[in-house]
């Protein structure tokens, strides 16, 4: 029998309850202004929660948060791992790659076992695009996924998380010229960066790197192409570094990193191009010297360190509003039968 | 039926508040008013100012904090707490509007804790109603009501503040 609750579809059709609201956080594409403003606020609220002494809610005791890493994190996983405990829920690591699946167990096995554990949220990173939405659309739809990467198609949780530092910094979007700079092909942050920022309506959004690094068609996303670091920095007011993603890389797509950091790399001298308040980030781990001049890492314009801060609250927002778009659908359900 | 006036209510309030204060010697210097969101946060704003006191207001919004999100989820536009002082040995009085069934006085008292251990913590609300689900009262308050089963009563400000009979289905 097909479960009610699973949804073919679109990330976004899959996303939402009927009600509007978050059950998955799948992708940036489809999702309403109002719903990233909603995660946006929620997470500033969290932030509040992280001054006090004891830096946790109770909101999810008693519920299980399972992180199923197939690909490889430090960041993500300990920032997801951290925003579970503090909202008091009980975490469940999994390194999948060295457990039953090395033991010939599938992925749905695996997936219906921690089901069958009570396992109310999935924070799911996969190197095949598409591995969230396949799990929340057709495994496991009554457990809350959040796509933590998956392969190069989307890691919204970086996005939103850009956004709110983003935010916090520079308040509205809608003045705002950000300039995202790097290896965009291999990105799957820049790709929900630049869906996040036109749904929030910043004025432009433009992306900067060889042509070697530029995905077919990305203009169609909604962003400006420059291959001149000097054109796409002029007068930016956020600047976006990206990690150059060597792992990925199977083919010769640059003739070497001292070429791409001669030419587009982040330093005080090509900064100088950025608005004189600009402010520059990076999604982390930073290659130094390769994207990013040491000096502008750690200099005074550098908001990296606050990302991650802010990353904690955005996952924090996230994982609560899915639970709770979960648990008012399970009420509703239980409302019906009664 | 007629709801009482606020500047009435806000009298005998602080009246009451003034009367328990001094019957437990509290260091009104070291005293920190704390408003729970929404409506007791003006209400707290007219206390802090009526009491003169110097430690800046505080503001908790429980969202986090409540015990129905199994049933009803996440509440919606959770604004961030702000204690602007240590609330580590300190006496705080906590501030709403309506005390009715005590839950949200205890999710104020969990999320408060969460900030440090105060030496003593005093409630006061404009309106108590009957319905009470936990063993909390308030130490001072404006007015005690009754009301029909199904009504209930809601404080619209900050300004003017009014109050309003609401019907519950």
């Amino acid at each position: 029998m097909i479960d009610p609750a699973s949804r073919p579809g679109t990330p976004a059709q899959v996303q939402l309850g009927d009600d509007g609201r978050l059950r998955h956080f799948i992708d940036i594409e489809g999702l309403p202004k109002a719903l990233l403003t909603e995660i946006l606020d929620t997470a500033d609220s969290f932030r509040g929660v992280q001054e006090a002494q004891v830096k946790k809610v109770p909101l999810l005791r008693g519920k299980t948060v399972a992180n199923l890493f197939f690909e490889n994190s430090t960041r993500t996983r300990a920032t997801f791992e951290l925003a579970a405990k503090r909202l008091s829920a009980d975490v469940l690591n999994l390194d999948i790659k060295t457990s039953s699946t090395a033991k010939g167990e599938t992925l749905l096995d695996t997936l219906q076992n921690l089901e069958a554990m009570q396992a109310d949220a999935f924070v799911v990173r996969h190197s095949d695009s598409g591995a969230a939405h396949f799990i929340a659309s057709q495994v496991t739809p009554r457990v809350a996924i959040i796509n933590a990467g998956d392969g190069r198609h989307a890691h919204p949780t970086q996005a939103m998380l850009d956004m709110l530092t983003i935010r916090r910094h520079k308040g509205d979007f809608s003045r705002l010229r950000v300039a995202i700079v790097g290896d965009i092909l291999h990105s799957r942050v820049a790709r929900s960066q630049i869906l996040a920022l036109n749904t929030l309506g910043a004025a432009e959004v433009r992306v900067v790197a060889p042509r070697t690094l530029l995905p077919v068609d990305v203009e169609a996303l909604g962003c400006r192409v420059f291959t001149r670091l000097s054109e796409g920095l002029a007068g930016a007011d956020v600047v976006i570094a990206l990690r150059l993603q060597k792992e990925r890389m199977d083919g010769a797509l640059l003739p070497s990193e001292s070429e791409f950091y001669r030419h587009y790399g982040l330093t005080r001298d090509s900064l100088a191009w950025a608005h004189p308040e600009a402010i520059v980030m990076h999604p982390g781990p930073i290659n130094r010297g390769v994207e990013i001049e040491s000096a502008v890492a750690d200099g005074p314009r550098s908001v990296i360190l606050d990302q991650v801060t802010n990353g904690i609250a955005v996952r924090m927002a996230v994982l609560s509003m899915a639970v709770s778009g979960q648990t008012r659908e399970r009420e509703q359900r239980r409302q019906e039968t009664q | 039926m007629t709801l009482p006036e606020i500047p009435a209510l806000l009298d005998s309030l602080e009246a009451r508040l003034e009367l328990c204060l001094d019957r437990l010697a509290v260091d009104r210097d070291r005293l920190a008013v704390v408003g729970i969101h929404t409506g007791g946060v003006w209400v707290a704003e007219q206390l802090h100012m009526r009491l003169g006191l110097p430690t800046p207001l505080g503001t908790l919004d429980i969202g986090f904090w409540r015990d129905d999100f199994d049933h009803q989820g996440l509440p919606e536009g959770i604004r961030a707490s702000d204690l602007p002082f240590a609330v580590e040995g300190r006496d705080i009085l906590l501030v709403d509007d309506v005390i009715m069934s005590g839950r949200t006085i205890r999710a104020a008292l969990n999320e408060l804790f969460d900030y440090g251990r105060p030496r003593r913590v005093l409630l006061a609300s404009l309106l108590s109603l009957p319905g009470r689900e936990l063993p909390i009262q308030p130490d001072a308050c404006g007015a005690e009501l009754s009301l029909a089963p199904g009504q209930r009563v809601k404080l619209q400000g900050p300004d003017p503040l009014t109050l309003s009979l609401v019907e519950r289905r």
